[in-house]
């Protein structure tokens, strides 16, 4: 299977071809950089995102708290994670990096805070 | 069900005039409207000109009642604290056949008991107006044709009829009116049937469709939009006059003036529509606005624009201005062909339809008790800093600014929202204390005047409308 | 009137004057003070949920909120003090002096020996960009819109259609379709992308969302709410063709379509003001030209990284400190910053000489994308720097160092040459 992948890494936005199937990479072209050849195989293999967005609080005047996953997940899986993360609610207080809810989805990843809430 | 002398239908800047003019009466008097707030249609989307009659038909019904109404306005101003400003017209003539012209404006000006206009030299006009494309010849100049702000005229006659004794029923859709042996009985609308022996139909763009349930329509609205920009209060390019156009045979033209709040205002155009609803703005009505009023003031920049909005003017065919008493039907006063001029002559309107009620019969007497002024919402942005100063000291809700752009204060915006007739939707907060009418047009104080609204109407915010029943600002809580 | 009295007074809590509160606290001033509209301080970044943020600065990929929660902390560890819930009415710069209204205080003098403007800036509107039709509820720009959705929690719509690429129209429509609604389509005049690649990838590639290049929406439809949009392809001179017009189906427009300083206080208090810029005009101490009043950040001129922003807002802070107490260096003579080449605009304006030699960053943006070019700064027809760039874009400011001691004439030319 061969995917041309739009690199992200800096704003030069290489297309880069990589050739492969499944965990395995047969070739990667059009590349300008070392960083953009190891994104776009992690990319065709196993692509990740960061994950952000709100958890609902028991606070009136702040009604949510902003949240990200500690580390990527899984592209197929965000979708999922917004399921899980709609049902939560965070009680106050919050202080940064507060783990919301743990291995979110059986990524490994905990999903925490990135604001605070007294 | 309810029971009254007179309903007036429509709570535009007519009916409203009629309105206030009644509650010196002793009568009992009920306004609806089917728009949920005060204000109408064609009330709230024009060139906010309260104009001298100048230029109407001699001889008319329109240049009596434009004539007379002009002067009122300064003690109606004050009284009804409404902001309006005598700043005078300008009509320059670029070109011979123009200049040619002037005599005979300046004629039909004395026709119709306008007296006060006077030749400006090519030299006069410039320095009242140094803006002028300077192959300007000369022109006149019409001393009192002035500016005001046509939401707080409206909001300000109904409040004081309101406080004089007149009831209001908005969400309120007139269906039906019923007559008996020859006289009114009643009239029936979406909230209920309405007792009634008298009927003022001022329904503006919806006159024909009442005037056809007692079987009157003898003419037909025809809706003629206008379009127009308004421009930033720090444009490059200011007038200090309004600068009208010299009227050719086929149209008024289109015209550029300061408004009362120090934007300036640069339209209309003139469209007849085959409906009643349609106020979009197009391409082609906003360019042909720049490139009629550019050849007046070259250098208006259309490009500080922070608005365009169009107005619809209720003509009727066949046109002119009527009000009509029936002597086969008690009770019913028909208004129609109020059109561009009818935010000016209604205040003398409101005069003359009370003589016309007293002539058909409704008894009048005078109110001893009759409170002739109203106390508007403060202007925290036009104060003294001591005057600030005190009005947070007495409720510090005139300490947060909500509105950014026009200095709009959380005490005006509830002020708005608690008073009488006050405002329900986000718009008509916009109406009444200039939130969001700014350069940023409501995108920072928006979600703000929601939150606000949500609290004082306890409603939750997804049923806030932005104006009309149904538009919705919020689909509803995200998470 | 309230009275308060500091040495350097900021306009503005968001990542600029956090970004100069701290400098000037670190450069000596004793009393700093920012002055916020808002209740909490963080300003837009607040917002902004999405990571992006601190790259540059940080070597690490932040979201808004940690990359403002982590100037926020300093600043209050550094003893910034702070007046919430106060909009500033006006800089009355004759008496040193901010008049603030605030609910709990009502009217509020700060008096400062140096004063920094860090408003930021506001959205383009509908009417901006004058789009012809209706005007329904459902209209929003994309930042009232991210307010309402990741602060107040209130969903704006669920089909929508986004007018502009830049970023924050991309990232609103990943924002909302995580959030359960559906993007029809974002749609773009120009024929390039405005925003970042890395956004169009991961906001819009992910979720499958169309992107129109060459596209404008030609009229809104609907009375209550939106109902729909027309849209049409755009020839050279971007004027939209009648045949190619379809129809979306929508309830909710989201406008991206660009930024402007907020310079209402700046120009009141008769500022010089530049005119492609819309911002104060500023020497490389951030410096207007009233002395005693700085600005950064957006409200100078728009950044995209909010990193720039931070290292422009920190020589803010930095002079205006030593401008309060009285060591800011002597200027001998100045030199103007003067657009070559493809160059639209350069920040700052102006460089002061003194007798102590300085590098010198010039921020600029280039009119037109190029490949292959170097962007050369040139004084009294000597080149005195030179930089290499394989590609430069509208969307991504660019900036030249040089020293202030090869400055040979009242003059700094930079320009962005094609290579060969």
């Amino acid at each position: 299977m061969t995917k041309e992948i739009i690199c992200t890494v800096c704003p030069m936005g290489c297309h880069i071809t990589v050739d492969g199937e499944g965990d395995t990479i047969l070739s990667v072209t059009g590349f300008t950089c070392k960083r953009g050849e190891q994104y776009a195989s992690t990319e065709f293999a196993h692509p990740v995102r960061i994950l952000t967005t709100t958890i609902r609080t028991d606070n009136e005047k702040n009604p949510l708290v902003p949240v990200r996953s500690a580390k990527p997940i899984p592209k197929e899986k965000v979708m999922d994670c917004m399921k899980v993360i709609r049902t939560y609610q965070a009680k106050a207080p919050i202080q940064t990096y507060d783990v919301l809810i743990e291995n979110i989805c059986d990524t490994g990843v905990d999903i925490v805070a990135t604001g605070t809430l007294d | 069900m309810v029971k009254t002398d007179v309903v007036i239908i429509g709570a535009g800047a007519v009916g409203c005039a009629i309105a206030r003019e009644l509650s010196k009466y002793q009568v009992k008097v009920v306004v609806v409207d089917k728009r949920d707030d005060i204000g109408g249609d064609a009330s709230k989307s024009n060139s906010a000109i309260i104009h001298t009659g100048y230029d109407a038909a001699p001889g008319t019904l329109e240049s009596q009642l434009v004539v007379a109404a002009n002067p009122m306005y300064d003690k109606l101003a004050k009284d009804l604290d409404i902001p309006f400003k005598r700043i005078g017209a300008i009509l320059p003539a670029f070109t011979q056949e123009q200049y040619d012209k002037l005599p005979a404006i300046k004629e039909k000006a004395f026709k119709n008991h306008v007296y006060d206009v006077e030749y400006l030299t090519r030299e006069e006009i410039l320095e009242k107006e140094p803006e002028l494309n300077p192959e300007v010849k000369g022109g006149l100049y019409i001393p009192r044709e002035s500016i005001i702000d046509p939401f707080i005229l409206v909001q300000a006659l109904a409040e004081n009829a309101n406080e004089n004794g007149v009831d209001f029923m908005l969400n309120t859709e007139v269906v039906d009116i019923k007559v008996e042996n020859g006289a009114i009985k009643s009239v029936e609308t979406t909230n209920g049937s309405i007792e009634t022996t008298f009927v003022v139909n001022a329904a503006a763009l919806h006159c024909d469709d009442i005037a056809a349930m007692v079987g009157k329509a003898d003419y037909k609205v025809v809706a003629r939009r206008g379009q127009f920009y308004i421009l930033d209060k720090n444009t490059s390019c200011k007038v200090q006059n309004i600068v009208l156009p010299i009227p050719t045979k086929i149209t008024k033209g289109k015209l550029m003036t300061p408004t009362i709040h120090g934007n300036m205002l640069v339209g209309p155009t003139a469209e007849d529509l085959d409906n009643k609803v349609d106020v979009s703005t197009t391409t082609e009505g906003l360019d042909s606005i720049y490139a009629d009023v550019s050849k007046m003031i070259p250098h208006v920049n259309i490009r500080d624009t922070i608005t365009q909005y169009s107005g619809l003017r209720p003509n009727r065919n066949p046109e002119g201005l009527h009000v009509d008493v029936y002597d086969d039907l008690a009770g019913y006063v028909n208004l129609s062909g109020v059109r561009s001029t009818g935010l000016t002559l209604s205040v003398a309107m409101g005069k003359y339809v009370v003589e016309k009620l007293k002539e058909i019969g409704c008894q009048m007497t005078f109110k001893e008790d009759f409170k002739p002024t109203r106390t508007g919402i403060p202007r925290f942005h036009e104060m003294s800093r001591e005057e600030q100063e005190k009005l947070i000291q007495d409720n510090p809700l005139y300490g947060t600014i909500i509105c950014r752009c026009e200095t709009i204060t959380e005490g005006e915006i509830v002020d708005a929202i608690r008073r009488p007739l006050g405002a329900r939707t986000v718009d008509a907060v916009k109406r009444r204390v200039r939130a969001g009418m700014g350069r940023c047009q409501g995108g920072f104080c928006g979600p703000k005047v929601i939150e606000i609204l949500s609290r004082e109407l306890g409603i939750p915010t997804e049923e806030v409308n932005k104006n009309l029943p149904g538009s919705h600002m919020i689909v509803g809580k995200n998470k | 009137m309230y009275n308060v009295t500091c040495d350097v007074a900021i306009v503005g809590g968001g990542p600029a004057g956090l970004s100069a509160a701290v400098a000037a606290k670190k450069e000596g001033a004793k009393k700093v003070l920012i002055i916020e509209r808002d209740e909490s301080i963080g300003g837009i970044l607040q917002q902004c949920l999405h990571p992006g943020f601190g790259l540059t600065y940080f070597k690490e990929e932040l979201t808004g909120p940690e990359y403002a929660g982590r100037f926020a902390k300093e600043a209050i560890e550094l003893g910034v003090e702070f007046l919430l819930n106060s909009m500033v009415l006006e800089v009355d710069n004759a008496n040193n002096a901010v008049i603030c209204v605030n609910k709990e205080y009502g009217m509020t003098q700060v008096t400062a020996s140096s004063i920094i403007l860090a408003m930021g800036c506001r959205e383009r509107t509908r009417a901006n960009i004058m789009i012809p039709g209706s005007r329904p509820a459902g209209v929003y720009t994309a930042g009232s819109a991210q307010r309402l959705v990741n602060r107040q929690n209130e969903m704006v719509g669920k089909k929508v259609v986004i007018l502009g690429s830049g970023d924050i129209g991309m990232i609103m429509a990943r924002r909302m379709t995580l959030e359960g609604a559906k993007v029809l389509a974002v749609i773009e005049l120009n024929d390039f992308l405005a925003g970042l690649t890395r956004n169009k990838v991961q906001c819009l590639d992910d979720f499958g969302i169309p992107l129109y290049l060459s596209h404008t929406i030609t009229k809104i439809d609907g009375y209550q709410r939106v109902e729909g949009i027309h849209f049409a392809k755009v020839d050279e001179k971007k004027k939209p063709i009648p045949e190619t017009e379809q129809f979306i189906e929508c309830d909710t427009l989201l406008l991206s379509v660009g930024l402007i300083p907020e310079n209402e206080l700046t120009r009141k208090a008769e500022i010089k003001m530049n005119r492609i810029t819309n911002g104060p005009e500023v020497n490389q101490y951030m410096q207007t030209s009233a002395g005693n009043i700085f600005a950064c950040g957006n409200v100078v001129h728009v950044n995209d990284l909010v990193d720039n922003v931070t290292t422009e807002s920190q020589k803010a802070g930095r002079f205006a400190a030593q401008y309060a107490m009285n060591t800011l260096p002597e200027t001998v003579k100045t030199a103007q910053s003067v657009t070559g080449s493809n160059v639209r605009y350069l920040c700052p304006q102006s460089v002061d000489i003194s007798e102590k030699n300085e590098t010198i960053s010039l921020y600029f943006r280039v009119l037109q994308p190029e490949l292959d070019v170097t962007l050369v700064a040139k004084s009294g027809g000597t080149i005195i720097a030179k930089k290499k760039r394989p590609r430069v874009n509208p969307g991504e400011m660019e900036h030249i160092e040089f020293q202030t001691k090869d400055i040979c004439d009242e003059n700094v030319t930079v320009e962005v040459v094609k290579e060969g």
